[in-house]
C-alpha cells in the first residue's frame, strides 16, 4: 500500500468509527429520554398532602420512565396501591415521621456522592459529600442520626481493591467521623486491627446503635455507643444488621457460596436468646439491607433479572418455611414510617 | 495538546544537528495511538465499579484481589513481547497484536455481564497491554538520538496521560448526557481502541529512524545480550526502589483517612495527579536529557519520598493533598519514560526491547510486590507508620541507590 493509500483507508476508518460511535450514542440518548418520558407503568395517587403524612412506606421508584430514581410514597395499608412521588431524587432513602436522608450520585464532568438530610414534608437541611458509592443509609428512630455507608475505590481497578467507609452524623449538623475510629472489642478483648472495615448501621435510640464489623475475614455483630465511642462485639458472621421495631430481633444477611460467588440469604438473630434463623424459603441472592415492615416481617428490594436497573421490593414473614411475596413492584431501598 | 504543535514532527534523518528540540515523527505517532488507546482503556476503568454496583448489583467484595494475579500474568507477557520484538524484528506487529488483543477485549466487554467473564475481557486487555509495550518503546528508542531520548519519551508520555485523564472525564460526560449509558461508554471504548489499531497499522512505519538495518534480521535473541553489567545494575537498583514504591491508590486513600480535603475530592485525586504528570513530562524528559537519565531517575524517588512526607505531614489537608499529588506526578514524570529511555542505551540495538521489557517487568513485578507488603503493613501499624516505616528505608535506600547509577549514563553514551 502507498502512503496515500494509507492515509486514505486511515481517514475511512475514522470517518466508520466516528459515525458509527455517534449514531450509538445518539440512538441511545433518544430512547433514554423516550423512555424517561413515558408516564410510570404503575398507578399514581393523586397529589395530596395524606400522602406524606400517615403511616407510610418511603422508597426510591424503580421504573424506568419519568419519574425514574424519585423518591415515593404508599401508604402503610395500602402498599400495593397507588404512589405518591416527590421530587427528590435518590439512590438510598431513609425516612422516619421527622426526617429523611438521601444517598445520591452527583452526576457530572466528574462524579461525586453526597448525602442530603431533609425534614419531613422534603426541605432540605443540608448537603455533605461522601467519599463513595452510595451503599447504605439509615437514620435513628427519632430522626436526630444519620448513619451512611460508601463503597471506597481506588481510582481505576488496577489500584486498591474496594473498602467502605462508614460514618454517623447529627442531622442538620456534624459528623461524629468515621466509625472505624471508634474503640473496638470483638469477644470482650479490646482489639485495633486496621483492616477492620464497618457497614450497616441500624439505630436502637440515637445514642445505641449496631453494625457490622469485618476483620480478619470474619464478620461480627457490634453494638455501638455514639456518646462513648466504642464498638462492641455481640455476635459472629452478621451482615447488614436491621433491629425490629420491638428491638428483640436483629434482621441481616446471612453468607454463604453457591456456583463460587458470595450468595446472601435473609435471617434473623433473637437478640435475648442468640438463636438464629435462616429464611431459606427465599432462594434469590438478597444483597440488601432489610427492613421491617413490622415485627414479623422483613422488607428488601431484589433486582430484576432482565431489566438491569428495575427491582421490586419484596415481603417475607420471619416464620422459617415462609416464602417471599411481591409487596411493591418498581421500588428499591423501602423504608417503614409508622 | 499544545506538545504535538510546539513539537512539531521534522524528519530525522541522522544528519539533522543534536541541537533542535524535535522529536521524530514516529514518536509522535506512536504517542496519539497511546493517546486514544488510553482513552479506550480508562473510560471503562473509570466507570467499571459504578457499573458493577449500580447496574450489574454486584457486591464489591475482592474484586481488586483477583487483579494482582493478572497483573502477574501481564508482567510475564511483557517480556515475551520485547523477546518477540527483538526476534522477529518487527516491533510494530508485535505492538499491533497488543493493541489488537485489547480492541478485541473490547468486543467481548459489550457481551458480558457477569464478573467472572468481565475479570476475564479485561485481562486479556491487560495481556493487550504487556505484550505492545516493551516493543512500542523499543520503536522510540530506536527513532531517536541518544541526546534527545528523554525529551521523545517525555512527549510520547504526555500525549499517553493526556489520554488517560480524558478518558474517565470523557466517560462521565457521556453518563451525564445518558444516565444509564454504560453500554455507550463501552461502544466510544471500543471505537477509540479501532482508530488506536487503525493509527498504527496503517501510517506508523515499522522500522522508523536513525538505525537502518541493512536487512531485516530475524535473529536469536541471546539474554547473555540482554544482560549486560549496566542493565544488570539497573535492574537491581529500580528492583529495590520499587519495592519501596508505595502505589498512588494507598497515597489516596492515606490522604482519604486523614479526612477533610481529601475525603471530599477522592473521586477526583487521581486527576490532578495526571495533570501534574502530562504537564511535566516533557520538561522533565529535557532534563534527563540535560542532566542525566539515571540522576533523574533517582531525582524522581526522591520526589516520590517528598511525596510520602507531604501525606504524612500535618499539614492542612489540602496543602497535604496538592503536595502529595503534584510530587506524585512529578515521580512519574521522571521515572516511568527515562527507565525505558536508559534501558534501551544499556543493550546493544538487536536485543532493545528486550532490555526495555526486562527493566519494565522487574519495576512492574517489584510494586505489585510491595503492594502486596504495603497492604500487609498497613493493616497493621496503620497509614501514617508505614508510610514513615518506607519512607525512611527509601531515604537510606537513595544514597546507594544514586552511588550505584552514578556511571549508568555515560554506561548508556557509550552502548551506542
Amino acid at each position: 500500500m502507498s502512503q496515500r493509500a494509507r492515509i486514505v483507508a486511515f481517514a475511512a476508518v475514522t470517518f466508520v468509527v466516528v459515525a458509527t460511535t455517534t449514531a450509538y450514542a445518539v440512538g441511545a440518548a433518544t430512547s433514554y429520554r423516550e423512555r424517561h418520558e413515558a408516564s410510570p407503568s404503575v398507578e399514581v395517587a393523586d397529589p395530596g398532602p395524606e400522602a406524606a403524612t400517615g403511616p407510610r412506606i418511603v422508597f426510591r421508584h424503580t421504573g424506568v420512565d419519568g419519574e425514574y430514581g424519585l423518591v415515593a410514597t404508599v401508604p402503610l395499608d395500602d402498599p400495593g396501591g397507588p404512589r405518591s412521588f416527590t421530587d427528590v431524587a435518590c439512590d438510598r432513602v431513609d425516612a422516619t415521621a421527622t426526617a429523611a436522608s438521601c444517598l445520591r450520585i452527583e452526576r457530572g464532568v466528574v462524579t461525586a456522592y453526597s448525602l442530603t438530610e431533609y425534614t419531613s414534608d422534603w426541605t432540605k437541611l443540608q448537603q455533605v459529600a461522601v467519599p463513595g458509592i452510595p451503599s447504605r443509609t439509615r437514620l435513628s428512630p427519632d430522626g436526630t442520626e444519620v448513619a451512611t455507608t460508601t463503597f471506597v475505590s481506588g481510582h481505576t481497578y488496577m489500584q486498591v481493591g474496594f473498602s467502605t467507609a462508614t460514618e454517623i452524623r447529627d442531622v442538620g449538623g456534624d459528623g461524629h467521623g468515621n466509625l472505624e475510629k471508634f474503640d473496638l472489642v470483638i469477644h470482650g478483648r479490646s482489639v485495633e486491627p486496621r483492616d477492620r472495615n464497618i457497614w450497616g448501621v441500624t439505630f436502637a435510640d440515637d445514642d445505641t446503635f449496631y453494625a457490622t464489623v469485618g476483620t480478619g475475614g470474619e464478620t461480627y455483630l457490634v453494638k455501638g455507643d455514639l456518646a462513648a465511642r466504642t464498638l462492641t462485639s455481640v455476635a459472629d458472621h452478621v451482615e447488614c444488621p436491621s433491629l425490629s421495631p420491638d428491638g428483640t430481633r436483629i434482621g441481616f444477611k446471612q453468607q454463604s457460596e453457591r456456583d463460587g460467588r458470595t450468595w446472601w440469604t435473609p435471617a434473623v438473630l433473637d437478640l435475648a436468646t442468640g438463636d438464629r434463623t435462616v429464611l431459606a424459603g427465599e432462594t434469590r441472592n438478597v444483597d440488601d439491607q432489610v427492613e421491617w415492615l413490622d415485627d414479623d416481617t422483613l422488607l428488601y428490594g431484589v433486582p430484576r433479572d432482565d431489566e438491569p436497573g428495575v427491582s421490586d421490593v419484596w415481603e417475607l414473614d420471619t416464620r422459617p418455611a415462609a416464602k417471599p411475596a411481591l409487596l411493591i413492584e418498581q421500588a428499591s431501598s423501602p423504608a417503614v414510617v409508622r | 495538546m499544545y506538545i504535538t504543535l510546539s513539537d512539531r514532527p521534522t524528519p530525522v534523518d541522522g544528519s539533522s544537528p543534536g541541537r533542535r528540540r524535535s522529536v521524530a515523527p514516529v514518536v509522535v505517532m506512536l504517542g496519539l495511538v497511546s493517546l486514544v488507546t488510553d482513552i479506550s482503556s480508562e473510560s471503562v476503568a473509570a466507570i467499571l465499579p459504578l457499573y458493577l454496583t449500580g447496574v450489574l448489583g454486584l457486591s464489591t467484595i475482592s474484586y481488586g484481589f483477583i487483579d494482582a494475579l493478572y497483573q502477574g500474568v501481564s508482567a510475564l507477557v511483557r517480556i515475551g513481547g520485547g523477546w518477540a520484538a527483538d526476534r522477529g524484528g518487527h516491533p510494530k506487529w508485535v505492538a499491533f497484536v497488543g493493541y489488537g488483543l485489547s480492541a478485541v477485549a473490547r468486543v467481548f466487554l459489550l457481551f458480558t455481564t457477569g464478573l467472572a467473564a468481565i475479570s476475564a475481557v479485561i485481562s486479556a486487555d491487560r495481556i493487550g497491554k504487556g505484550l505492545r509495550t516493551a516493543p512500542r518503546d523499543a520503536m522510540i528508542s530506536a527513532a531517536t538520538p541518544p541526546e534527545r531520548l528523554g525529551t521523545a519519551f517525555g512527549v510520547h508520555r504526555t500525549l499517553d496521560t493526556i489520554g488517560a485523564t480524558i478518558g474517565p472525564l470523557l466517560a462521565f460526560l457521556i453518563l451525564w448526557w445518558i444516565p444509564d449509558g454504560y453500554l455507550t461508554v463501552m461502544v466510544v471504548s471500543l471505537g477509540f481502541a479501532v482508530l488506536g489499531v487503525a493509527l498504527l497499522g496503517l501510517l506508523v512505519p515499522d522500522r522508523p529512524g536513525l538505525e537502518r538495518a541493512p536487512e531485516v534480521r530475524a535473529a536469536p535473541v541471546r539474554w547473555r545480550d540482554v544482560l549486560q553489567p549496566g542493565l544488570l545494575r539497573l535492574l537491581v537498583v529500580a528492583g529495590a526502589l520499587g519495592l519501596l514504591t508505595v502505589g498512588d491508590g494507598f497515597l489516596y486513600l492515606a490522604l482519604l483517612d486523614r479526612g477533610g480535603f481529601a475525603a471530599h475530592w477522592f473521586p477526583l485525586l487521581y486527576v490532578g495527579t495526571n495533570i501534574a504528570y502530562l504537564s511535566l513530562a516533557v520538561p522533565v524528559g529535557r532534563l534527563a536529557d540535560r542532566v542525566g537519565k539515571a540522576r533523574v531517575f533517582i531525582g524522581g524517588h526522591v520526589a516520590l519520598l517528598l511525596s510520602y512526607v507531604a501525606v504524612v505531614a500535618s499539614w492542612a489537608p489540602s496543602v497535604s493533598a496538592v503536595a502529595a499529588l503534584l510530587l506524585l506526578g512529578t515521580f512519574y514524570a521522571a521515572t516511568d519514560g527515562v527507565i525505558a529511555a536508559l534501558a534501551g542505551r544499556l543493550v546493544p540495538e538487536s536485543v532493545r526491547a528486550s532490555g526495555i521489557a526486562s527493566a519494565q517487568t522487574v519495576v512492574a513485578v517489584a510494586r505489585m510486590l510491595s503492594s502486596a507488603a504495603f497492604g500487609v503493613l498497613w493493616f497493621a501499624v496503620g497509614p501514617r507508620a508505614a508510610l514513615v516505616a518506607v519512607g525512611v528505608v527509601l531515604l537510606i535506600a537513595l544514597p546507594v541507590a544514586a552511588h550505584a547509577t552514578l556511571r549508568l549514563d555515560r554506561t548508556a553514551a557509550g552502548a551506542r
